[in-house]
């Protein structure tokens, strides 16, 4: 198939299988129609890889861009998706939900859709229109169990990322303006075009329009101190959907900021916006590190421990460089991977616990032993431990940070990381090994409802084995891909 | 750029006009009856209407007259009637528990104004554009910005918090009427497309809030917290 053949499939599918859901009244058929998206986006995602590598390519009059970036970020987006698609047959068999099952998986597939799209658009002010787009979706899906306190967190999700998100269209325009004095009135505001012309524009105008795009697009990362919807829409929302917005949706908008770091490197702003980068992104994991410690809701535990690896990221990005690059990608594919796996554990645990409160989760491994045992891998590998991914990733952002100009924030980074290490794991071992004389007495209950279906476990599995293979093997095929997304983003000279 | 060589009377009426609005932003800001948002709100939609006509024909631009009915006909007259049935099925009049009176409102919105001032002189002078309109209009575009966020910060009333939104979202449009004339017609379009959903899904939203929290205030949401 060409390149315009699968990327027509990636967008495409989700979208006929939003209609189809629409149109079908049977739960069993909408789910179907939805997990066959899944794969397919998967499939057409994995052979638009090794295409993507060589060169970025525009389709659709110029309006969808198909580069290494762009198709890394849809890698990580449609493992998700898949994964999430799969659980969700497990995880909705809930009886009473039936008739509001085309509807979930509607809303499902157009919020694919919509996160599938925004990497792949080429005109900027599209891109930001496709970010919006997520947040009116996913709204609907926070707020999906219509109890007050998912629709307080949809509320409050769609206010604070629309205020924010609004800043970015601000900077946007700026940046068009300042582009205007160079390029004439009219012209397509492209991520090439803004590239090519940065050298030239005002330098105080690029500046204030950079500041605003970060702090807009870092609103829908998630970067703190403008994270105060995440943790809300996170755990509010069916455990499917906090999967896929933190595996997915946060990278959709970091891939805008990736760029934008771009046009500020050629913009020549001195050191200015890698360090406001850098900065929020400490921010970020100390802010993580806070509630982390103190959490005792399970999924805002994953919630901030999203908001801790998206600080992880940035600040990658932030040390910029071949390796911060390849560093934050990897962690990218790898977090996805990683936090679909914790939410599917917490919403497990929250199934056979009927609670979401830490502090009622006792003996984990006896009440369900294989996914407690995955889950249990899985918390390990989150807080960067050794053999998985994300202690590779960490450890190659730290050695990037070194050599960077910022080289303080990775002694913040070292110790805030532990600090979580710490504390995270903490929660884990009171759920896990802690001894409470009444909890006997609860297990007791819980005893014979226990039984979860296969299709809440197997996507655990099939986010662990590749995360273990990720951690022990970086392949090659990754490296070159990095080196190309470098050159991509640091110019002809990495 | 167009705002560097206005005649006298178009660069006065753009003045006009973004002025206008800016004190319209100003009656939202100091009022407490959700009614007088919804028409405060409405005629700074015509005003902006009227300004993007203005450029079209002052600047050569033909497409902008479309922008300007769309936007009269969208932002003027479609959006208000929206907002209006949301308000009808609350049966709140008013804003009562307010953060912050509207008197005190009225004072920190004239400082955000005069930091919007002092921004964008700073970036006028950094373009040698200083004495133009181009000035006027950023300080306009981000001091409804920033009134707009201000509003989301003290009022609880949904629809006050909506309204606070579209401020904001009117500022952007009417000072990139001005800054950036010539921006692709399609971008244009999709964006006030976008408003009219954004502002469908909030009442979608609010009739949920109503319903499964029984309140319309964001001062009684206060169950997620830390």
């Amino acid at each position: 198939m060409s390149a315009s053949a699968l990327v027509t499939t990636i967008l495409g599918a989700p979208l006929l299988a939003a209609l189809g859901c629409l149109l079908t009244r049977r739960g069993r058929s909408a789910q179907l129609l939805n997990f066959a998206a899944a794969l397919a986006v998967f499939v057409a995602t994995l052979a638009l890889l090794p295409r993507a590598f060589s060169g970025p390519y525009t389709f659709w009059g110029g309006y969808l861009l198909v580069d290494p970036l762009g198709a890394w970020v849809l890698l990580s987006v449609a493992v998700v998706y898949l994964l999430a698609s799969m659980y969700s047959i497990g995880y909705l068999r809930i009886p009473g939900s039936a008739p509001r099952l085309p509807g979930f998986y509607a809303l499902f597939a157009a919020f694919a859709f919509t996160m599938l799209a925004g990497p792949l658009m080429n005109n900027i002010g599209v891109y930001w229109i496709a970010i919006e787009l997520t947040t009116l979706v996913s709204t609907f899906l926070v707020g999906f169990e219509r109890n007050r306190a998912s629709v307080e967190a949809a509320w409050k999700y769609i206010i604070v990322v629309s205020a924010g998100i609004s800043l970015a269209l601000l900077g946007i325009i700026f940046f068009y303006w300042a582009a205007s004095f160079q390029l004439g009135p009219t012209f397509d505001l492209t991520w090439s075009a803004l590239r090519s012309v940065a050298p030239r524009l005002d330098p105080t105008l690029t500046l204030m329009a950079f500041l605003l795009v970060f702090i807009g697009f870092g609103t829908k990362v998630g970067l703190a101190p403008m994270h105060t919807w995440l943790p809300d829409a996170h755990s509010e929302g069916p455990t499917p959907v906090s999967a896929m917005l933190s595996g997915a949706l946060l990278n959709t908008a970091m891939i805008g900021i990736a760029r934008f770091i771009q046009v500020a490197d050629v913009a020549r702003l001195g050191l200015t916006p890698r360090s406001v980068v850098v900065a929020i992104g400490a921010l970020s994991l100390f802010v993580a590190a806070l509630f982390i410690t103190r959490q005792t809701g399970i999924k805002r535990l994953m919630a901030y421990s999203s908001v801790e690896h998206m600080g992880v990221m940035t600040l990658g990005l932030g040390f910029g460089g071949p390796l911060g690059i390849a560093g934050a990608l990897y962690h990218m594919l790898n977090h996805s991977l990683n936090k679909s796996l914790m939410f599917f554990g917490a919403g497990n645990a929250m199934h056979v616990f009927h609670s979401r409160r830490i502090g009622r989760m006792h003996h984990v491994l006896k009440l369900m032993p294989a996914a407690g045992l995955l889950w249990l891998a899985g918390a390990l590998a989150i807080t960067g431990a050794p053999p998985f991914g994300l202690f590779l990733s960490e450890v190659t952002i730290m050695r990037a940070g070194l050599a960077s100009a910022n080289a303080w924030a990775v002694f913040a980074m070292l110790v805030l990381l532990n600090v979580i290490f710490i504390g995270f794991l903490n929660h884990f071992r009171a759920m896990y090994f802690g001894s409470n004389p009444d909890a006997e007495v609860r297990m007791a209950e819980h005893a014979g409802e226990a039984q979860l279906s296969a299709w809440c476990v197997l996507p655990m599995w099939l986010a662990l084995i590749p995360l273990l293979v990720l951690g022990v093997w970086w392949p090659h095929a990754f490296s070159t891909y990095f080196a190309a997304i470098s050159r991509e983003l640091l110019g002809s000279t990495p | 750029m167009l705002a560097t060589h206005l005649n006298p009377l178009a660069a006065s009426l753009f003045s006009l006009l973004a002025i206008a609005s800016l004190l319209l932003a100003f009656v939202l800001l100091g009022s407490r009856w959700l009614q007088d948002y919804l028409i405060a709100f409405a005629v700074e939609s015509w005003l902006i209407g009227a300004l993007s006509a203005a450029v079209g024909f002052y600047g050569h631009f033909p497409e902008l007259y479309i922008v300007a009915a769309l936007t009269v006909l969208f932002r003027g007259l479609v959006l208000p009637y929206m907002l209006l049935r949301i308000i009808r099925r609350l049966e709140v009049q008013r804003e009562i528990h307010e953060r912050l009176a509207p008197a005190s409102s009225l004072v920190v919105g004239a400082l955000l104004v005069v930091f919007a001032f002092v921004v964008s002189t700073h970036l006028g002078d950094s373009l040698h554009l200083v004495g133009s309109v181009a000035v006027l209009a950023l300080t306009v575009m981000l001091s409804m910005k920033l009134i707009g966020l201000l509003m989301l910060i003290v009022r609880s009333e949904v629809i006050s918090q909506i309204l606070g939104l579209l401020v904001l979202e009117n500022g952007i449009f009417l000072g990139s009427q001005i800054l950036v004339p010539g921006m692709p017609l399609l971008i244009e379009l999709v964006i006030l497309f976008d408003l009219l959903v954004v502002v469908a899904c909030f009442g979608v939203l609010v009739r949920y809030l109503v319903v499964h929290a029984g309140t319309s205030s964001t001062l009684n949401l206060r169950r997620l917290a830390g």
